[in-house]
């Protein structure tokens, strides 16, 4: 598809560096969890995933970003997708099920709307918990939007809201046996390490991963965004993968810049 | 098993350049998702980031447009991917190689075979073709001289064959052909994409990060069909097919044309295990008609009528 043009409704300062920009279109997007390309006319073409049906959230991290931010209610840039696959909601064959949502940062993006469909799924009776983590106080994302979905714990970095430390910290104290599905999206280092820790309680069949890597074509023709060590694809064969999926992947050890050359990834 | 240029392939079809080539990972797998050769992304002398997003776009047409601008992670970080995908199959690898210059061109087939253990790579693609970088590609792939020189070059230096890609860009494709054969090439592959650009109405802007590009997918099979039928009447060498390929029946139009192999790009979007599905509809193809006994009774038939 060619970009369609969407203008921007309304625009949410989140945090200090994060900003929710509504548009005047929705991109049908089938799962939740799926990504957009978002076209900032004149400079560049970047993935986001949905936080609503018709918003991107997005933090100031680049040249991109920075144009994004700088734009305002009624101008319009282009958007292609929904692309890639989206979280895949625990199976329907069981009266009640319970879940945990992990968040770091602007991780929190394509997991808040996950939360609150999970919460008000009429009949489907999902109890849902979440961690929540962010640098410091002002920086955590959609903190209300995970509160009225179920039940919240939040850490900060350096202790300036609730509890100290990361959510890793949380989760190694719950018992996970309770839960049908683990959901998390963050910053690699933080996927990293909880990526080991659910390995090691052998509950990787029940995680959702959602990666990032650069992305050209988000299509999966390029190639760009391939993972080792099976080659999948981060724009269309994610970006949420099982995570068993992801076990000898190059995840927490290295990714592959806009060039193809390996770099740490973080 | 087919043989082109001495490569033993286990089926004519061939991931063409810059698709699912970056790394070795993803060569193997699209090895295991039934190609018979794997061509690499466009590797050069040194890093190179590629155009600005958007860089890709299907379009209404059902074709794709495309201005990657030949990223690539430069000949030294490659030869690591090369290495692991000699390691885990036994299907050839075709290094394909871009560069402003002869010389250019004969560093990066030099260095990756001084480099790399025999039998790591099969063969070179010369991609002396790209529609939108430049100084490098269609610019020289215009020029049957700087065609010829080139090809002459890198034959001197390597021991393993050598395949010259063509670009569609040109008035007449055969004198291009023929330079590169009278120069050494032992195959030639055609084609690459054709020139294209698309703009975005709701703003006035060219989507493409690069403005223009070029276009590839089902619109450009006819373009390739023509080319690859004038190239096969003129010359002697092998010709390898590209463009527009996305079922079995493309794959055996094109070799009747006069393609010994079929390259396929664009079609991994639709479909990852295209390789797999078009090998075997050209082989049951083969099977159930009387006519042919095998693949190679197909190569070039549509010369014989009319
Ligand atoms: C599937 C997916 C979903 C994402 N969702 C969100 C989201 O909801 N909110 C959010 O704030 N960020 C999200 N990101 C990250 C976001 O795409 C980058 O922060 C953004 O591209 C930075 O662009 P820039 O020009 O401002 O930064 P630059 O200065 O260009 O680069 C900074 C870093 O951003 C990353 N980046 C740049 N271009 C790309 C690209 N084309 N593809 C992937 N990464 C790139 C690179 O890691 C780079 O090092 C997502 C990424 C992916 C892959
Ligand atoms: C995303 C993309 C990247 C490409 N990169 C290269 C490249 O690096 N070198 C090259 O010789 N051709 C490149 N091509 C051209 C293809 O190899 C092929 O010749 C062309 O796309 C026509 O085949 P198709 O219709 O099957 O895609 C690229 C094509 C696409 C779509």
């Amino acid at each position: 598809m060619r970009p369609i043009n969407a203008r921007i409704i309304d625009i949410v300062n989140e945090t200090p560096t994060i900003r929710t920009f509504f548009f005047d279109t929705e991109l049908k997007s089938e799962n939740i969890g799926q990504f957009a390309m978002v076209w900032v006319r004149g400079i560049d073409e970047i993935p986001m995933a949905l936080s609503y049906n018709n918003a991107i959230t997005v933090q100031k991290v680049g040249e991109a970003t920075s144009a994004l931010f700088d734009l305002n209610i009624d101008d319009s840039i282009g958007l292609r997708g929904p692309y890639g696959t989206g979280f895949t909601l625990p199976e329907n064959n069981k009266k009640k099920s319970e879940v945990l949502i992990i968040a770091g940062g602007v991780g929190a993006a394509p997991l808040a709307p996950l939360a609150e469909k999970m919460s008000g799924n009429q009949g489907t009776n999902i109890k849902v918990t979440t961690i929540l983590g962010a640098r410091t106080e002002s920086e955590l994302l959609f903190e209300s939007r995970f509160n009225n979905s179920g039940m919240l714990h939040i850490t900060t970095d350096d202790g300036s809201c609730a509890r100290c430390g990361f959510v890793t910290d949380v989760l190694s104290e719950l018992d996970l046996d309770q839960y049908d599905m683990i959901y998390i999206c963050g910053p690699e280092i933080m996927m990293s390490c909880i990526f080991d820790i659910l390995q090691s309680k052998q509950c990787l069949h029940k995680t959702e991963f959602s990666l990032h890597r650069y992305f050209k074509c988000a299509i999966g023709v390029c190639g760009a965004c391939c993972i080792d060590e099976e080659g999948l694809r981060v724009c269309k064969d994610g970006p949420v993968f099982r995570g068993t999926r992801l076990q000898n992947s190059e995840l927490g050890k290295y990714k592959r810049d806009s060039s193809g050359t390996i770099v740490p990834c973080y | 098993m087919i043989n082109i240029t001495g490569l033993k392939l286990k089926n004519p079809t061939i991931l063409a350049a810059g698709i699912m080539g970056t790394t070795g990972a993803s060569l193997i797998r699209i090895s295991k998702c039934g190609a018979g050769a794997l061509v690499t992304k466009s590797i050069g002398i040194s890093q190179k980031e590629g155009h600005k997003n958007p860089t890709m776009i299907q379009l209404e047409s059902g074709g794709y447009i495309n201005a990657m601008g030949l990223p690539n992670p430069s000949y030294h970080n490659f030869k690591a991917e090369i290495e692991k995908v000699e390691q885990n199959t036994d299907t050839p690898v075709i290094v394909s190689i871009f560069g402003g210059t002869a010389s250019e061109f004969v560093e990066i087939a030099t260095q990756l075979l001084k480099n790399t253990e025999k039998g790591v790579i099969d063969a070179f693609e010369l991609n002396v073709s790209c529609p939108h970088a430049e100084g490098y590609g269609s610019m020289i792939g215009c020029d049957p001289g700087a065609v010829g020189t080139i090809t002459a070059a890198v034959k001197d230096v390597v021991d393993v064959p050598v395949w010259v890609k063509l670009t569609p860009n040109v008035t007449d494709i055969v004198p291009i052909g023929r330079s590169a054969q009278e120069n050494g090439a032992d195959a030639i592959v055609a084609i690459n994409t054709v020139k294209g650009m698309a703009i975005d109405i709701s703003s006035g802007y060219p989507i493409l990060g690069n403005r223009f590009g070029g276009l590839s997918g089902p619109p450009v099979k006819p373009i390739a069909i023509k080319c690859i039928y004038d190239l096969y009447a003129a010359l002697d060498i092998p010709i390898i097919g590209a463009g527009g390929v996305s079922c079995w029946e493309d794959a055996v139009e094109m070799m009747m044309a006069g393609a010994s192999g079929v390259q396929i790009g664009s079609a991994v979007y639709d479909d990852i295990n295209i390789f797999s599905t078009v090998s075997k509809g050209i082989d049951q193809f083969i099977t159930e008609n009387d006519t042919y006994t095998k693949i190679e009774d197909i190569i070039g038939i549509a010369h014989t009528k009319l």
